[in-house]
């Protein structure tokens, strides 16, 4: 093979390796990244003992948040509401499984089996999201205003239902998913790598799936094409919202207590996930694959800096980079 | 006046990809006159007076104003040289007042060099009152109709105190009264010295105000004569007068039963009783003027827009169709006239743009029958000749022709019985237009009903069994395949029919 050819012969020519590149380049920044740590992290903190799964399961609810956000995404959307939702949720479940015995609990003397706690936290999602969804298809309301108008308002919510106060003292049984092993893995991973499979599924072999990313490519040929733009809006946030609130029963039982203050800011480090995967703002582009990938980046780079001991104030500068390049690569790629 | 030559152009030639719009046009206009400039859809009388407003840059030619040779690279050049357009779709800001749209980016401004709006307003008001125009300058311009907002651009051009002005159909959008205020304001106009390019289809008006006619035809300049010398039919002749040849092979296939009957469509103020029959094995042509109603009525058969009256059967039962999904379900299929804009989605795969409209006829209970899919799509890929290297390309990637297919794929996939297309080979090249004709003849071989609407003449006359003639959003005549000619066509299409 010589330079003069490029294009003929094995498998590794220029174009093939370009093309290779190109599609795994979020996987090959994040593996870089991991084994740069891997080597300057002190002592090789970052492969010892427990590190990497706990950043697994510490982005395992931005994860979730950032699935639901992606669909938004994809369909030309934005779910601002997520972090507010996801309070709501986590203060909603919570008082349903407090002890008991617990003086302070917000209905003392109470405790629902934990299952219709995480049923409550779910609905709180879905009606949220679903709201959200009709007032874009229905009323038009650009994605933008009526899901930061949601962010407040849910927001409002968590802190009235909770008269403001942390919702704490937890029954044992519902701390198991937050804490808890099923075959040695977390809890948390084990819901988190769920919905992953399951939303892929739902993206890539269901009609609904296809639907979202016709209305991204261009909503006009999507309609004429016979597809129910407004029902598929509000299954999308009703989706983002279900997410919003299972990342509220995760978080809650992982922090074994709710306040309602909690998820305040998720939804961007959610939406940059999505966005450092490769889901596009200008519509019909993003996998699940790739926003995981863009979660764990995330997660990494937070675990990594620490572990440098890079002051959380500079975190943040470089975090805001790294969203800023991700999208300088994506314009690029689509130009 | 009238002798002074004030615009000359001379060897205009323009290209686009896949069509020549413009071939060694000249045109001469002399100061203080109303010429009227003629010809079919895509003759180029748009391209031309774009070139000429700075919109377009010609590949070839010269522009002398006044015995001067100049360049215009862009439309500010083009105001300052005294050249205003009036486009046929208006610009305005629809949240600025009047005042502010008329001095857009020229601003009168008092000495702290903020804007004085004051001052605007009253330059305003003068204008509006020289030519008498009754307008506040500080209403809202969303508030105005279409017709006022008209009377704005114009005002607009007036008061950059231009000496050519052009209108590019002016008249497709405002009532009669309106027009005969145009048509004063016009005479003024040439009155003060202003030249005035008249673009328009409707031969009564061109009668009526204008001192030359150019008729073009394919790009090129046929003739330029002056309005009195000529009659409606002469007019005709001149714009059609093309040789005909047979690039579009319509086979001759038995025509089957009648499968969809349109009856007494009307949405008000759009289009207006229309009734037709379609039949297995047919192509008709539904031709006409742009703005003549024409794919609005594909869009309120397929359920795109709301329909005031009218019923729609479909191999013999009456159907009700309220959006696309269910005229799919009837059996219909509609290739959109605007490829980018509502056909074709760029960021997905050739795979998903062929199977968004028929999804359903692969997944039972919602879940995708991914092999079945990949056959059809496959089957699809060699049965129409679409050059992709595979079926996960982005669809944006394809050639127009072969995004062309990919639609006819989607369409043919849902297994109608009645496909509708709109422009089937709008912005396509020669050889990519000869397949999608085959490709059609094909359909219609198969017992397919084709209902066709295109601007392009030799389309029409090429490919239809039978043509429908459409203009003001009514149908004004049909032909048989026998009948049809040009001459006939056209004479329909400019027939002013009372508003829809």
């Amino acid at each position: 093979m010589t330079a003069a050819a490029p294009k003929t012969g094995g498998l590794l020519t220029r174009d093939t390796l370009t093309a290779f590149v190109r599609k795994y380049l979020i996987v090959l920044i994040f593996l870089a990244m991991c084994v740069l740590l891997a080597i300057f992290s002190p002592n090789h903190s970052f492969v010892q003992g427990q590190n990497l799964i706990n950043v697994v399961r510490q982005i395992s609810v931005i994860g979730l948040l950032a699935l639901g956000v992606m669909l938004c995404i994809i369909a030309m959307g934005i779910d601002l509401s997520l972090g507010s939702v996801l309070g709501l949720s986590a203060v909603v479940t919570a008082s349903l499984v407090q002890q008991a015995g617990w003086k302070e609990a917000l209905y003392p003397g109470f405790a629902a089996p934990f299952f219709v706690a995480v049923l409550a936290g779910l609905a709180v999602g879905i009606i949220l999201g679903a709201v959200n969804g009709s007032l874009i298809a229905f009323f038009r309301i650009p994605p933008f205003i009526a899901t930061l108008g949601m962010m407040t308002i849910a927001r409002g919510l968590a802190y009235i239902y909770s008269n403001g106060r942390p919702v704490s003292t937890l029954i044992p049984d519902f701390l198991f998913l937050g804490g808890g092993d099923i075959l040695g893995i977390p809890v948390p991973i084990v819901i988190f790598g769920t919905v992953i499979v399951l939303t892929h599924l739902m993206l890539n072999f269901t009609r609904f799936g296809r639907h979202v990313y016709a209305i991204g490519g261009n909503e006009t040929a999507a309609r004429v094409s016979g597809v129910n733009i407004g029902r598929t809006k509000i299954l999308i946030y009703t989706f983002s919202g279900l997410m919003a609130g299972l990342g509220g029963v995760v978080i809650t039982a992982r922090v074994q207590s709710a306040t309602p203050a909690l998820g305040m800011g998720y939804e961007l480090d959610a939406i940059a996930s999505a966005v450092i995967g490769g889901t596009s703002f200008a519509g019909g582009i993003g996998t699940v694959w790739g926003t995981v990938v863009g979660a764990l980046i995330i997660g990494v780079m937070n675990n990594g800096l620490d572990l440098l001991n890079v002051s959380p104030f500079y975190q943040q500068v470089v975090k805001g980079v790294i969203i800023i390049v991700a999208i300088i690569i994506d314009e690029r790629k689509n130009r | 006046m009238g002798d002074e030559v004030l615009l000359r152009m001379t060897g205009i030639s323009k290209a686009f990809p896949g069509v020549q719009a413009l071939d060694d046009v000249h045109l001469d206009v002399e100061a203080g006159t109303v010429h009227a400039l003629m010809g079919e859809n895509g003759a180029g009388k748009s391209t031309l007076m774009k070139v000429l407003a700075g919109i377009y840059r010609a590949d070839s030619g010269s522009i002398e104003l006044n015995g001067r040779e100049v360049n215009i690279p862009d439309s500010a050049t083009a105001l300052g040289l005294g050249i205003a357009m009036i486009h046929q779709e208006l610009s305005p800001v629809p949240a600025m007042t009047v005042a502010e749209n008329i001095f857009l980016g020229r601003e009168p401004v008092n000495r702290f060099r903020l804007v004085d709006k004051r001052q605007m307003v009253a330059n305003a008001r003068a204008v509006f009152d020289r030519w008498q125009i009754d307008l506040d300058p500080r209403r809202v311009m969303k508030t105005l109709s279409v017709a006022q907002m008209q009377m704005v651009e114009i005002a607009k051009a007036i008061s950059t105190d231009a000496r050519l002005v052009i209108m590019d159909e002016p008249t497709s959008a405002i009532t009669e009264r309106e027009v005969e205020h145009l048509h004063r304001m016009i005479r003024s106009l040439r009155e003060t010295g202003v030249s005035v390019i008249y673009i328009t289809h409707k031969m009564d008006e061109v009668f009526k105000i204008a001192d030359k006619v150019t008729v073009f035809r394919d790009g090129r300049h046929v003739a330029t004569l002056p309005a009195a010398e000529l009659d409606r039919q002469k007019l005709i002749t001149l714009m059609v007068g093309r040789e005909l040849t047979h690039l579009f092979p319509k086979e001759d296939v038995e025509i089957g039963e009648v499968v969809m009957s349109v009856r007494g469509l009307t949405r008000h103020g759009v289009i207006s009783d229309i009734t037709f029959d379609l039949r297995r094995g047919e192509i008709l042509g539904l031709a006409g003027l742009m703005g003549a109603g024409r794919t609005e009525v594909l869009e309120a058969i397929f359920g795109v827009t709301k329909v005031d009256a009218g019923e729609i059967v479909m191999k013999g039962k009456a159907v009700h169709i309220s959006s696309p999904a269910d005229a799919i379900e009837a059996g219909m299929g509609l290739l959109t006239e605007d490829r980018k804009l509502t056909g074709i989605m760029g960021v997905l795969s050739v795979r998903d743009n062929m199977t968004i409209a028929n999804l359903n006829r692969f997944s039972p209970g919602g879940i995708l029958r991914k092999r079945q899919m990949e056959v059809a799509c496959q089957g699809q890929r060699e049965a129409l000749a679409i050059k992709t290297p595979s079926l996960a390309q982005l669809v944006r990637n394809l050639s127009g022709g072969n995004q062309q297919k990919v639609l006819v794929s989607r369409w043919l996939l849902t297994l109608p019985d009645v496909l509708m297309i709109d422009e089937p080979t709008r912005g396509i090249d020669v050889g990519a237009k000869s397949e999608i004709h085959r490709l059609m003849s094909g359909l219609a071989k198969e017992g397919k009903a084709i209902l066709m609407v295109s601007s392009e003449m030799p389309e029409i006359l090429g490919m239809s069994d039978r043509v429908l003639v459409m203009a003001g959003g009514r149908i004004t005549a049909e032909f048989s395949r026998a009948e049809v000619t040009q001459e006939r066509v056209l004479e329909a299409a400019t027939l002013v029919a009372p508003a829809a």
